[in-house]
């Protein structure tokens, strides 16, 4: 059987990447109208971003996440008059019926994982949009939901269901596959719709689902639909929804131009951003530059550089960064974070930012960042972050640091070394716990927190970082090297699983919110579901699932 | 307190089986609705002479006279049990059949079932403005003897919801009677009942060709490890068997007719042979392509995961599955399907087990041939020099691997533009419907029938031909 491998050496060609465009999708269709953006799904079968499966019935691979990915982005920056977005399906009788089940037969676990990460962060992406971006989502289910499917319409802030006395909302994970939903479905099903457990029992167990009234007694939909009166009522509550949105009128979009990348044998090459790959030591270094002055200060100026304002730029370019290194380089566990550039010209950015946070465009950059800066925090990579001399942590870059698992900043009497905060580290670039990587890191602490913030905009030097507790270690300049070469050293040698297991209990503290448990039980229940034999062994559920072979179990409760 | 037995004639105790008494109780008003507004148009106060079951035996099945059809007594039967049976197919093999739903394959033969219920009401609601335009007398006679076995099967798939499913199988009996062919809100769960049946031309082929689909459906349910559903299916399929005749004959009977004109006018003119007021064969043919194609695509796709499980798991068997040859697990047997690859249509060798949708398309063809065969005797006869032909199982396919393909009825990939262009020689035009349609009207002199029509060999049930089959009172 092929598999769909993400450790075979590979051309160039085969690459995943997630630049894309409109003129580009294969399977979304986005058209935006008087405020109303309506995002068509039609999965083109034969699209797939990888050999040896269709995608029937508008199921869908990493290929298709990829553009509803950058079509919400378009939406968020090039689309400002957009107040509401509607999804849809391209194709009769049937909405979504989720991640192609051939596709996830086909793919190792870490393809698999990697998928369900970014479909989450995407879907998570959604909700990000409608707390911050006054964009209120619609599901408009005119057919069948299933699986994944219905998760994407769960992370709208409306779900309609038509009433044909046939199509239903399902999550059948458990009983077609032996497996557990991958992009957030029980979590949403408690935590956002509050089903109650015993109606989100039965409903997880059947592999039909559940449609009309009773999917809405059970609050697994909000509205169920005659077809005949289906899209009048889509386009009233699109309309009423738009009503409540703060989406300026008139603002011009943004155009997101291609992102520029340069690719080769040693990494990934971006104007403020660069990836060193060094397979031997099984490490990347992420360096992220600072520009050279500030180039805009008012929300004029700032439009006018649109795209290549760096905070946006550089957002861009580390999402980019993070999303090729996850998908492409998975040996690679260890991610060594480090910055570049003039402190003062951060940290002057973060004061524009801070200054003109009400206009729209800025308010999507904040977003891009708060967004960029959350996927490191659930990447399952171990993340050093390597403070030395000519760095930048500063302001919004020092949240690069707070999102390491540690930090090390060299002491050395001969070469200043300095951090800086900025009111940007205090609330303004939440991670997906709802808290600033601060108050996360010293668990909502008043005393720690104050002192920190007592110190925004002085420069910090290694002992006051270590005495502030915002950095791990300050090696002096004779322990520096060996130091950190053993740290390196260490963390490579160890279990990759425990060591993404370990650091996703870490990184969120003791803050439990929808989204980090959505994540932490990807990372927990699901995976290790996913890769139990009665999922995936010779006659596991997954594996059979479509072979027409029963399913054998392992009886046992673990 | 109703008498069951007298009201529903049955097999299955049901005066003894509260369970079924209540579902049925409920179910029932909301059936004789249906029936009143779905059922044949303006029919409620003629005297049918129909066939009434009123038991198993050979005696029982085939009960003659006049009803009102709103007093049909749609009765519930299984056919007799076969004793000690056992799971014949799949990994249940040699296991005892089940009485029982087993809760694991509950969801999966609801569906089953409901899909196949859904079929039963769809046909009648699409027929049911045929009778304003009857031919004959004894045609009418047949088309409300084909709708109320319709409804009767809309029972049995009923009474298995009912008796088997708890309160979800009360639901879904609900939803076959809320559900409607061709309604924008609720259609019909498969496409081709949701087509119009707008003329009797279209009765005839639907019967002989989409009712045959119904019956190698049942014949596979009929091999279930489900003994219910087994019982079920096997009685419907001796109704079933009276649909295909009425299609199959009354298509002859259309052959005849035009064969007959053809050679008093001595002319295969198309022009003379409408303005005669019979059907032309080539017009015929257009509308055997139709109706094939759109039935083929109700086996579903080639390859089908669905396929495979259903077999495995018992639920659903292969066509005489009983008197196949080989092990009934199809672990290693593989079946040959046909695909499109490099603009050319090549033959693909597949796991068996999941090509057991095409196979029973392939069991359907070679039936459908036979008829056709049959068909072709009558332009043999009469020195007609044209035969009908099924065309290639990949014209005009909306499901499975033809899909998006574009073939003549003889097989031949073609261009979309040249399908375009095309298609049209071999699927009925707007002006060929137009022209069966102008021939519709009503003929009720008992012994009379419409003149694109032949009168059959014989009547109903040892009856003459010119018996009065329908009265209008």
């Amino acid at each position: 059987m092929n598999t769909i491998d993400t450790k075979a050496p590979k051309s160039h060609d085969s690459l995943v990447d997630y630049r894309t465009e409109p003129s580009r999708y294969r399977h979304w269709q986005l058209a935006c109208e008087g405020g109303v953006a309506t995002l068509t799904l039609n999965i083109d079968e034969d699209g797939g971003i990888r050999p040896g499966y269709k995608l029937r019935l508008n199921s869908y691979d990493l290929g298709v996440d990829i553009e509803l990915h950058d079509a919400l982005q378009r939406i968020r920056f090039e689309h400002p008059e957009v107040r509401a977005v509607v999804f849809r399906s391209g194709k009769p009788k049937i909405f979504c019926s989720g991640a192609n089940i051939h596709m996830l037969g086909l793919s190792t676990h870490a393809w698999v994982v990697n998928l369900c990460k970014f479909s989450n962060e995407t879907r998570n992406g959604i909700e990000d949009a409608s707390a911050h971006s006054g964009l209120k989502f619609i599901a408009a289910c005119k057919g069948a939901a299933a699986g994944g499917g219905y998760e994407l319409a769960l992370a709208c802030d409306e779900i309609v269901l038509v009433d044909d006395r046939n199509s239903a909302v399902s999550l059948p994970e458990v009983a077609l596959l032996g497996v557990l939903p991958g992009t957030g479905g029980l979590t949403r099903l408690t935590d956002k719709r509050r089903v109650r457990r015993d109606h989100a029992d039965i409903f997880c167990t059947i592999s039909e689902g559940v449609r009309g009234e009773r999917a809405k007694q059970w609050r697994l939909v909000d509205e169920v639909v005659r077809a005949q009166e289906f899209d009048a009522h889509i386009g009233e509550r699109a309309a009423a929804l738009a009503k409540g949105s703060d989406r300026p009128a008139g603002a011009r979009g943004i155009a997101l131009a291609h992102l520029e990348r340069t690719d080769d044998a040693a990494g990934y090459h971006y104007q403020f951003v660069d990836v060193a790959l060094d397979e031997a030591a099984r490490t990347a270094r992420i360096a992220v530059r600072a520009p050279a002055a500030v180039s805009a200060r008012s929300a004029a100026e700032i439009a006018a550089e649109g795209a290549n304002w760096w905070p946006l730029r550089m957002a861009r370019e580390l999402d980019d960064a993070i999303l090729m290194l996850r998908t492409n380089h998975l040996e690679l566990g260890l991610w060594v974070l480090a910055t570049e550039g003039d402190k003062d010209v951060v940290l002057d950015i973060d004061a524009t930012l801070e200054a003109n946070r009400d206009d729209w465009f800025v308010r999507e950059t904040i977003g891009m960042l708060r967004r960029t800066l959350a996927r490191l925090d659930v990447s399952s990579r171990s993340l050093y972050a390597l403070i030395e001399p000519g760095s930048c942590f500063a302001g919004t870059l020092f949240e690069i640091a707070l999102a390491a698992d540690r930090s090390y900043m060299l002491d050395d009497p001969g070469r200043p070394n300095a951090i800086a905060l900025s009111t940007m580290n205090f609330g303004t670039l939440p991670m997906i716990n709802g808290r600033s990587r601060l108050a996360s890191r010293f668990y909502e602490d008043v005393a720690p927190i104050a002192a920190a913030k007592a110190r925004i905009g002085d420069r910090l030097a290694p002992a006051d970082a270590l005495a502030l507790g915002l950095v791990t270690a300050a090696p002096d300049d004779l322990d520096w090297r060996d130091e950190v070469r053993i740290a390196l050293e260490e963390r490579a040698a160890l279990s990759p699983d425990a060591l993404t297991g370990l650091e996703a209990n870490l990184r969120f503290g003791i803050f439990e919110t929808l989204n980090t448990r959505i994540f932490g039980r990807l990372s927990a229940w699901q995976n290790w579901v996913y890769n139990r034999p009665n999922a995936v062994g010779e006659t596991g559920a997954l594996t059979r699932y479509g072979s027409g072979r029963k399913a054998q179990f392992d009886r046992k409760r673990v | 307190m109703i008498n069951y037995s007298e009201r529903i004639p049955n097999n299955v105790d049901l005066s003894g089986n509260r369970t079924l008494q209540r579902a049925l109780e409920q179910w029932q008003p909301s059936f004789r609705q249906w029936w009143d507004d779905m059922g044949p148009d303006g029919s409620s106060n003629y005297d049918v002479y129909l066939r009434t079951a009123v038991s198993v035996d050979p005696k029982g099945w085939a009960h003659f006279d006049y009803v009102k059809m709103p007093d049909y007594r749609w009765g519930i039967f299984l056919a007799p049990s076969a004793g000690d049976r056992k799971i014949h197919f799949g990994e249940h093999k040699g296991e005892p059949v089940w009485q029982d739903v087993p809760g694991e394959y509950r969801s999966t033969l609801r569906r089953i079932i409901v899909t196949q219920g859904d079929t039963e009401p769809a046909s009648v609601e699409q027929q049911r403005h045929l009778g304003l335009t009857a031919p004959s007398l004894y045609d009418l006679r047949n088309l409300f003897q084909v709708n109320v076995e319709e409804g009767r099967h809309l029972w049995a798939m009923t009474y298995l919801l009912h008796a088997h499913f708890g309160r979800d199988g009360r639901e879904e009996g609900e939803a076959l009677l809320e559900r409607r062919a061709g309604d924008a809100d609720n259609p019909r769960i498969l496409t081709a009942f949701n087509e119009k049946t707008p003329d009797w031309l279209s009765f005839f082929m639907f019967t002989f060709i989409t009712d045959r689909d119904g019956k190698f459906q049942l014949a596979a349910l009929a091999e279930s490890a489900f003994e219910p559903l087994v019982r079920t299916c096997r009685f419907m399929l001796t109704e079933e068997a009276h649909h295909m005749f009425v299609g199959e004959s009354g298509v002859a009977r259309i052959i005849q007719r035009t064969c007959e004109v053809m050679r008093d006018l001595k002319t295969d003119d198309p022009v003379k042979l409408r303005a005669a007021g019979v059907i032309d064969l080539p017009t015929l043919q257009k509308y055997l392509n139709f109706h094939y194609s759109v039935t083929g695509d109700l086996f579903g796709a080639e390859v089908s995961s669905n396929a495979a499980t259903y077999y495995t798991n018992g639920l659903k068997g292969r066509f005489e599955e009983g008197k196949l040859d080989d092990d009934h697990t199809l672990h290693d047997d593989e079946y040959t399907i046909l695909d499109v690859a490099d603009e050319r249509i090549v033959e693909r060798h597949v796991p068996a087990l999941s090509a057991l949708n095409e196979r029973l398309r392939d069991d359907w063809i070679r039936d459908v041939q036979a008829g056709v065969d049959r068909w072709n005797r009558i332009p043999a006869r009469l020195g007609v020099d044209f035969r009908f032909k099924p065309p290639h199982k990949g014209f005009h396919r909306r499901i499975g691997l033809f899909a998006g393909a574009h073939l003549s009825p003889e097989g031949e990939l073609m261009s979309e533009a040249e399908w375009t262009r095309r298609h049209l020689e071999w699927l009925p035009t707007e002006a060929d419907r137009l022209f069966v349609h102008s021939l519709m009207s009503r003929c009720l002199e008992p012994g009379k029938f419409a003149n694109w029509i032949a009168p059959p060999a014989r009547g109903i049930n040892n009856q003459p031909v010119e018996f009065e089959y329908v009265r209008f009172n």
